[in-house]
């Protein structure tokens, strides 16, 4: 296969998913039921769905588990989380609170923490400030957040944050989910500069980042490794298993 | 209920159709003869767009790749896992087995590591050695040529070494090393630990026509597109069947047992057709067993008859016993290097540029046999979980942990790619006392006996997965590297993971000369059943630290390469 054809297989795909079969007489109709069942999951799917696996997907995504002002309260969180800054937009930007929402019901455990928590939060407010927490003023929601914000690192700061342990770990939870929702997207990943996940060939660590690790390849492993230029060269060996290409 | 017949008679039945029955369907119907392939899942072709992941973003999952569907999350190519709906198995005194299945076209070759070593010498004859266990009956000589064979047909990338126990093949040049590869290279040197280029079934150069060459994306464990690495379906079943070859795939199609004749013989393989739960069965002049280490076990345990009450080809009592998986441990640790790293695409092939093969001698320690060392690390492309305790390394540096705001962005793009970690993968000894038989109490859907397992480490195994820790720790230091978490205890069993984790299961209907004392002899086929075949992990006398893959092909070719002899003279 060469290098165009790969890249055509990669990038518009070919539909042999019928056509290997053919070649099995007796199992013309498995080949047919997997024509129809490729139909299906290209319609709805788009990642590689078995039809039970989208169906899944299907049934959790009609399903609502938070209700309106809760996720009003997961939105107001996200974006104290991760707010817009210079390189990318904030965890709203990026749709969190409904990759949230979507979490909480493929994997449940995430649910009471989280529903409980923002219940703690809105007791919290009302205690200090007489209102729930997202009709606290801004500075109002940034003194709790900042009691809840760390977690102990030893026994003193323990203590000192007994109060608000339970607001530190739901906290935790909610910092983690907002932080894997955000870094998952096109703009958190292009926040991050990953420039991985499309063909391209591999000859090692670019010179200048050696040079700053103060660390170099060694002739004798080089001469070992994949020289790019023969890659399309068809392998041949002499006896000994020596490569000859 | 009415079982219906295939009307047709194969040469060859084979069951499963990953590294063992692929292997086997292409060499068999190579030299003429017409095969079945009864695989209990659907189709799959890593070419086939509704069901390629590769190349697919995080965002295109709803649970951004989350393991909650796939058991190593959505992108990766294994239709199964640990747990599959339906098809429970059971555990006895206190065992923890874990028993991963593949149900697809290829098996768990869609979605392995690659990792593709050659047994050596001593791996063959460990009996011989440490007095534990048993010798195989054939050794290394016996299988070159078939490892020769294997490595020029499917391709492996590596390096010449001359080490004694780790042969040499025909391999195509591997990558250059990452750059915390680098750094492993250099703690690994100060603690006295060798590091070789890996060896892994990914083309970095073309070996065929057919095959694309790897564009680097880092994820073989999607399977790939343009067949650049080794799965069963793209390298041997497709390329039978474009030869021409006649090769009929029964997919969806669940073995229940093997038939035999008056005389014992096996005349075909009953199945449930899982689209229309019906059985049906399919006759077979030969019966090639291919269905992994313990569904073949527990094929053969089903099967029983008048001529065979214990079950097919079991008059020692031993199918299913000396199941034994690899050893598995594993350490992270924050390399402070790495920290604010310059930004450049380290994808590399899906897996390790580098790693560590056993290097020890066993007289000076207190465990026998060895283990090998796996890399891994680097700036990954993210999925869920990422960004978890984003900022934990901080107090490393004297900074706060946790927060909000724009700092946690900061420190997010600090960390990234900072993290590398290590595996070990050993030998444990097969132990006639670990074993799966079949639950007398409970059938999976479609009415079969299902599995259950009764399976114990020993201190062999803790005492290694000991030495691994203070391998990794000696490592990390030599690296300048953070140790994360702290060294298992013996209480934690040394962070050895339970039996069936590392998923190199192998053992269940083992190979010898006496068949008192084993299930196949050395040409993989049982010992009271001369048209039976087992080519799957099932035959291995012992496991090596090697990943069995490689194994299994080579003995796959080499026992089809015997079953047309033998038909050839009449034998079978």
């Amino acid at each position: 296969m060469d290098r165009r054809e790969t890249l055509k297989t990669l990038l518009v795909g070919t539909v042999a998913g019928g056509a290997v079969l053919t070649g099995a007489a007796a199992c013309k109709k498995e080949a047919e039921a997997v024509a129809e069942t490729v139909e299906e999951i290209v319609e709805g799917g788009g990642y590689g769905r078995t039809p039970k696996e989208q169906a899944h997907d299907k049934k959790l995504q009609a399903e609502t588990y938070f209700n309106a002002h809760e996720m009003a309260t997961i939105a107001v969180l996200c974006d104290i989380i991760l707010p817009a800054d210079e390189v990318s937009g904030s965890a709203t930007d990026a749709e969190v609170p409904a990759f949230v929402e979507f979490m909480v019901k493929d994997l449940p455990y995430h649910q009471l923490p989280l529903r409980g928590g923002l219940m703690w939060l809105d007791h919290e407010a009302n205690r200090r400030f007489k209102t729930n927490f997202i009709s606290s003023s801004d500075a109002q929601q940034i003194e709790i957040v900042e009691d809840i914000a760390y977690p102990p690192m030893n026994e003193k700061e323990e203590k000192e944050r007994a109060p608000f342990a339970q607001g530190i770990k739901f906290f935790s939870r909610l910092r983690n989910l907002t932080l894997t929702g955000f870094y998952t997207t096109k703009m958190g990943i292009d926040d991050l500069g990953y420039v991985g996940n499309r063909p391209n060939i591999w000859d090692g660590v670019p010179d200048e980042v050696l040079q700053k690790h103060g660390l170099a390849y060694e002739e004798d492993w080089l001469a070992k490794c994949i020289n790019q230029e023969t890659r399309m060269e068809i392998a041949e060996w002499d006896a000994d298993g020596n490569l000859l290409t | 209920m009415q079982i219906i017949e295939q009307p047709k008679v194969y040469d060859a039945v084979v069951i499963g159709s990953g590294a063992g029955g692929g292997m086997a369907a292409k060499r068999l119907s190579e030299q003429g003869l017409h095969v079945a392939i009864v695989e209990a899942g659907p189709f799959f072709d890593p070419k086939n767009p509704a069901q390629q992941t590769q190349m697919k973003w995080p965002w295109e999952s709803p649970r951004r790749g989350a393991s909650s569907v796939r058991a190593f999350g959505d992108f990766d190519m294994a239709y199964g896992g640990w747990e599959i709906e339906g098809e429970p198995y059971t555990q006895k005194d206190g065992s923890e087995f874990a028993w991963f299945r593949s149900r697809m076209l290829g098996g768990r070759t869609n979605h392995w590591g690659r990792i593709s070593l050659r047994f050596g010498p001593k791996d063959f004859k460990r009996k011989s050695i440490d007095g534990l266990g048993d010798d195989w009956p054939i050794s290394y000589e016996d299988v070159k040529p078939y490892y020769d064979k294997v490595d020029k047909l499917i391709g492996v990338f590596g390096s010449k070494e001359n080490l004694p126990n780790e042969p040499d093949g025909f391999f195509l040049p591997p990558p250059k090393p990452r750059l915390h590869e680098l750094y492993y290279i250099k703690g690994a040197r100060k603690a006295g630990v060798p590091v070789i280029p890996s060896r892994l079934s990914i083309l970095t150069k073309a070996i065929s026509k057919d095959r694309g060459v790897c564009f680097y994306c880092k994820q073989c464990s999607r399977s790939c597109s343009v067949y650049a690495d080794f799965s069963s379906g793209s390298c041997l079943i497709f390329p039978a069947q474009k030869a021409g070859n006649q090769i009929d795939l029964f997919v969806n199609a669940m073995a229940r047992e093997i038939v035999v004749n008056d005389e014992g013989k096996a005349t075909a393989v009953s199945y449930i057709n899982k689209e229309d739960r019906k059985e049906y069965t399919i006759r077979g002049k030969v019966i090639v067993l291919a269905a992994s280490a313990c569904s073949s076990a527990r094929i053969l345990l089903n099967s029983k008859s008048k001529q065979h009450p214990n079950g097919l080809g079991n008059g020692s009592d031993l199918i299913g016993h000396y199941l034994h998986d690899s050893t598995g441990s594993s350490r992270m640790a924050f390399v402070p290097q790495l920290v604010d790293r310059a930004r450049y695409n380290e994808d590399g092939v899906g897996g390790m540029h580098i790693y560590t093969p056993w290097w020890l001698d066993n007289k000076k320690l207190d465990f026998p046999r060895g283990y090998h060392i796996e890399i891994w690390g680097g700036m990954g492309m993210p999925s869920y979980g990422f960004g978890f305790n984003v900022n934990a390394m901080n107090k490393y540096l004297g900074l706060k942990v946790g927060g909000y705001g724009e700092q946690l962005k900061k420190d997010a793009r600090k960390f990234y790619g900072a993290f590398m970690g290590v595996s070990g993968r050993g030998e444990s000894v097969a132990m006639k006392d670990s074993y799966c038989e079949i639950d007398p109490n409970m059938v999976d859907e479609f009415g079969i006996p299902v599995l259950r397992f009764h399976y114990k480490w020993t201190d062999f195994e803790r005492k290694q997965a000991r030495h691994m820790h203070d391998t990794f720790e000696e490592i990390f230091h030599g690296m300048g590297a953070e140790i994360l978490g702290d060294k298992p205890t013996k209480e934690q069993d040394y962070g050895l993971l339970a039996p069936g984790k590392i998923i190199h299961e192998v053992g269940t209907t083992r190979m010898g000369n006496n068949p008192k004392t084993s299930v196949t002899n050395k040409f993989n086929q049982l010992h009271e059943v001369d048209n039976v075949f087992v080519v799957d992990g099932g035959p291995f006398v012992s496991q090596a630290d090697k990943n069995p893959t490689w194994t299994i092909m080579a003995l796959a070719w080499r026992a089809s390469d015997y079953i047309v002899e033998e038909l050839k003279k009449m034998n079978i």
